[in-house]
């Protein structure tokens, strides 16, 4: 004790290198700005708000392709903060999607009448949360950023106030989800315990020669379970369709995608970091996870008639999938880094481009329902086709970028060479054909099956909507053609 | 020139469709004339460069090749990075053993194309029709000369969506149930071969998916017998499924008899090539000591395909799924004479392949032709086309005649060397065991006989009934039906008679297939 107020006592402060936290310096000052414009125009300036939050999005994207050019790995705050090609990549990631959610939020938001301007400042806010994530080695920062994440979500779910779902969704995420950071709390403080240290490095270390096996199994128990609720994996997943479906749909494209993978961000940092001696506790809980999720999720996606709570069952399904190679991530630590975060970038694209189709038809059908899809091919052939892309990526199949998030995923595995590894090989594949059904019902709905309300008259996409269509389609494809994804993820593995 | 040629060739006729397909796309899809135009314009200039490329075929093996382009470009073959993180690089190439599919491949789509001038099924949608049909010819294509797994399956895949969406949307009243039938079943296939792909990948070391390479690799590694022996076990469900093989078969009937004849014809003359294909280009080389292990399951089931699809085929009431009947006993023919493991058997095995196109892509077309005419295909209903239409009477009654085998008719040069084979089979193999597949063969020629004759005498015999009687549109073979038909009639009856064409083309490719059976 008395040592430790010594060191408080002569506290210096460390050094901290501006360049690298540059990007989330940029969105904090941005996400400021917006905010007093916003104060000071009310009115006036409120249509500018969502170009000047996606301007800001995007500058912040310029440190971080200086600091990709730079290379070096830099370590801030004695290894509780790192920016490193892994960080990197997973900041761009994120502000990209940032960008494309906005895009698509613009005319949701002002067509509903909602108080618009602070819905993009907590956009800002959370986005921020991610940035701070993928750099976050440490588990106080990494709990930091997720609440900074998972807050402005927890209102954002609620935006619609005038509809019941839509509160529903908000108070369900928000009790779920704090239950959730609860029970991760007291798993990080059982860490705590035992290693002496927050930061991940020194966790990592402590644990291979540590003897108390019993609470590490605890702690490593509560920790997981934690995030296996901000990713939604089965069994804590229920919250997630309620929620999707209730919520505004750009923000239930902003948790499928940004949030989902700022959670499987935080699980791959401390699993392959902080648990890295403790492949055999760590892994068959892993494996287990992996292929409930994947079966259950995929299960009962083929139920559903609502395309937005089917989307939520896919994304759990492919929460699944990504989750495989931790199963085996004692023998091949590098490649499930990198196949998780190809997996991650390639998923954002398709995952976001489906959300885009699905907010751009309900413009017209006012539906939800799978079946308000019926008779595209004639009402617009390039939304059908766009979402033919998107549903093919989903399921896997080449060209669309998809096949090769599967492919990396089933190559760790297999370079594993262990029977559980070609076991949840062969579960991802038979799951990939039970996926496979569910979106062909949507590809059958839109190409097979005539309108379920006689002809529609063809109808135009917004145009911040189109531009969002034609970022997600070509990178969808293009990474199933040109395989650059892996070329950059490649960097992320060795830290 | 010829130094562009040589490095850029194969690639340029793989993507010269979809070329097609980026003009089309401007196009607005009420312009069904020059979509049409467009449509078969690319399709006969991809054929005639195609063919060109063809022509300079040396009888070079795929080693060989890869040998000589160390020092120079060499025409046929093309290597070049693709995805280098995942090892997966661009390398295709032709040899005796997929020229004569590929030729098959750009006969087949023109001519198909040449028939939808007139015949784009309902409903409608020229556009949307032929841009899927160039896209297939894509894929048709790279899955003919890949080189590399990674692209081999990227291709394999590919042409799972536009037939999906050709049965999907201009299929017959069960559309919707055989579209989806027929993309599951490939799919569970495919998912399963993947994992055994990168198996193979991981248990060779992760250096290379260049089919050389890792036949090289297995060959000089160690991996189990047992290992080996599993990971063709996944490579049988993806090509056995996509045969189809034995139990395996059951979405073909359906996706046949849905499919509009366009996807008919391309899915008997090309699509289930593919499967065929792969055991001999991919399974057979890569993994010689697992093969012997497969053998007399995949010649079992071969022959039990043979008989059952006899048996279903005299059951059937339709006339297109007769044919689609036929079919899966055709494959168990080409699939006995890959189980014998011989070059004798493998070259039967492509021969059974080119011919079981030609023929039953005719006999597709011709039962398009009768279902235009007649609106049904209900054999009972039918009767007397020989009065009604002569000419397609007897366009039928050769196709019959070359599909049971008929000597002098390509179907002969099939079936026969395929049972032929059986009778020596590779030295690992049980001779008593192919013998008995041998005769059991045999009698599926009787059978084939019998349900092909039946259909003819109950079809194409007899006098019209008095539903058809005297019905205006029963009329003979029209202008674009001869164009799309005498090709493949002329190949029947030329094949039939110079089997030669074919055999010496893929005669030492056979043999390099087959170097490392029995080895060790």
């Amino acid at each position: 004790m008395l040592a430790q107020a010594v060191e408080v006592s002569e506290f210096v402060r460390p050094h901290i290198d501006w360049h690298a936290f540059a990007p989330e310096l940029i969105l904090l000052a941005w996400g400021a700005l917006v905010t007093v414009i916003d104060l000071i125009g009310l009115e006036k300036t409120r249509r500018y708000i969502p170009g000047l939050t996606g301007i800001g999005f995007l500058l912040a994207m310029i440190p971080v392709l200086t600091l990709w050019n730079d290379g070096s790995t830099r370590v801030l705050f004695d290894g509780a903060y790192v920016v490193d090609e892994y960080a990197l990549v997973l900041k761009g990631l994120f502000l990209i999607t940032g960008y494309v959610v906005v895009l698509f939020s613009t005319y949701y938001m002002a067509d509903g009448d909602y108080y618009d301007s602070e819905y993009y400042q907590l956009i800002a806010a959370s986005l921020l949360g991610m940035l701070v994530m993928t750099s976050a080695r440490d588990l106080i920062s990494i709990f930091v950023a997720l609440e900074l994440i998972s807050i402005p979500a927890y209102l954002m779910a609620a935006w619609r106030k005038r509809d019941l779902k839509s509160n529903e969704a908000g108070l369900k995420y928000m009790l779920m989800g704090v239950f959730a950071s609860a029970i991760m709390l007291y798993g990080m403080s059982l860490l705590y315990g035992v290693a002496g240290d927050t930061r991940l490095s020194v966790i990592g270390e402590a644990f291979t020669v540590s003897e108390s096996k019993p609470l590490f199994t605890l702690a490593v128990l509560f920790t997981i379970i934690g995030f296996a609720f901000k990713i939604s994996a089965v069994p804590f997943h229920t919250w997630a369709p309620d929620t999707y479906e209730g919520a505004p749909t750009p923000l239930t494209a902003f948790l499928a995608v940004a949030s989902k993978t700022a959670g499987f961000v935080a699980l791959v940092s401390i699993i392959l970091e902080g648990f890295s001696g403790q492949a055999e506790v760590v892994e068959p809980f892993m494996w287990i996870l992996s292929a409930v999720t994947m079966t259950v999720g995929n299960l009962i996606a083929l139920k559903q008639t609502n395309i937005v709570r089917m989307l939520a069952y896919s994304g759990i399904a492919q929460a699944g999938y990504m989750m495989a190679p931790l199963a085996v991530y004692g023998t091949v630590s590098d490649a499930a880094r990198s196949s998780i975060v190809t997996y991650l970038v390639i998923y954002a694209a398709m995952n976001l481009g489906a959300f885009t189709v699905v907010i751009a038809a309900a413009r017209r059908t006012k539906s939800g329902e799978v079946a308000s899809f019926g008779g595209m091919i004639n009402w617009s052939p390039g939304l059908m086709a766009a979402m033919t892309v998107f549903l093919f990526s989903l399921a896997g199949i080449p060209p669309m970028g998809g096949w090769l998030a599967k492919w990396q995923i089933f190559s760790a595995l297999l370079e594993a060479d262990r029977n559980t590894g070609v076991a949840l090989a062969i579960v991802a594949a038979v799951n990939s054909v039970i996926a496979a059904y569910y979106y062909l019902n949507i590809a059958k709905q839109m190409w097979f099956l005539p309108s379920p309300e006689g002809e529609f008259r063809p109808f135009k996409v917004p145009a911040a909507l189109t531009a969002a269509l034609v970022i997600t389609v070509v990178l969808t494809i293009g990474m199933g053609v040109t395989g650059f994804v892996p070329e950059i993820t490649e960097f992320v593995a060795a830290p | 020139m010829t130094e562009f040629l040589n490095e850029w060739g194969i690639t340029i006729m793989v993507f010269l469709p979809l070329l097609g397909v980026a003009a089309m796309m401007l196009i607005p899809k009420e312009a069904e004339g020059s979509h049409k135009a467009i449509a078969l314009g690319t399709a006969l200039v991809t054929g005639g460069f195609g063919a060109w490329l063809l022509t300079k075929f040396d009888d070079l093996s795929v080693e060989e090749l890869a040998a000589l382009n160390e020092t120079g470009n060499v025409p046929l073959y093309e290597s070049r990075q693709w995805i280098p993180t995942i090892k997966a690089s661009f390398d295709v190439a032709i040899d005796g053993m997929s020229l004569p599919l590929i030729a098959l491949t750009l006969l087949v789509t023109p001519l198909v194309i040449i028939y939808s001038l007139n015949h784009i099924p309902k409903p409608g949608n020229a556009k949307m029709f032929l841009i899927l049909m160039l896209v297939l010819h894509t894929g048709m294509l790279g899955t003919f000369v890949a080189q590399d797994l990674v692209l081999f399956f990227v291709f394999f895949e590919v042409v799972l969506l536009p037939m999906y969406f050709m049965i999907g949307v201009w299929g017959g009243p069960d559309r919707l149930y055989a579209s989806i039938k027929f993309f599951l079943y490939t799919l569970f296939g495919s998912a399963l071969m993947l994992v055994s792909f990168l198996a193979l990948f991981a248990q060779t070391g992760q250096e290379t998916f260049n089919l050389v390479g890792l036949a090289e690799a297995v060959a000089s590694g160690d991996i189990p017998l047992g290992t080996q022996v599993l990971i063709f076990g996944g490579m049988f469900m993806g090509f056995g499924i996509k045969v189809p093989m034995f139990p395996f078969h059951t979405w073909l009937p359906d996706a046949h008899t849905q499919a509009p004849t366009q996807g008919s014809v391309i899915l008997a003359a090309v699509l289930l090539k593919l499967g065929t294909y792969g055991f001999i280009r991919i399974a057979l080389p890569i993994l010689p000591d697992a093969a012997v292990e497969w053998a007399p399951w995949i010649g079992g089931l071969a022959v039990i395909g043979i008989i059952y699809g006899a048996l279903g085929c005299l059951a059937q009431t339709d006339m297109k799924r007769l044919i689609a009947f036929s079919s899966v006993a055709h494959m168990g023919y080409v699939m006995l004479g890959i189980a014998t493991l011989t070059d004798f058997g493998i070259n039967a095995a492509i021969f059974g392949m080119v011919a079981h196109g030609l023929i039953t892509g005719m006999l597709f077309f011709i039962a398009g032709s009768i279902k235009d005419r007649y609106h049904t295909l209900e054999i009972k209903r039918l009767g007397g086309l020989l009065v009604q239409a002569p000419r397609l009477g007897w366009i039928l009654g050769l196709c019959t005649m070359a599909s049971l085998g008929l000597p002098g008719l390509a179907g002969f040069w099939g079936e026969f060397p395929a049972i032929l084979a059986a009778y020596q089979p590779a030295e690992p193999l049980s001779e008593e065991l192919f013998r008995v597949y041998m005769v059991i063969a045999a009698i599926g020629t009787v059978l084939a006989a019998a349900y092909l004759l039946w259909l003819l005498q109950r079809t194409a015999f007899g006098t019209p009934s008095d539903e058809f009687k005297d019905d205006p549109e029963i009329v003979d073979v029209k202008l674009t039906e001869w164009i799309s038909w005498v090709p493949l009639l002329i190949l029947i009856l030329v094949l039939g008679f110079v089997p030669g064409l074919i055999f010496d083309i893929t005669d030492s490719s056979a043999v390099e297939a087959l170097k490392n059976i029995g080895v060790k």
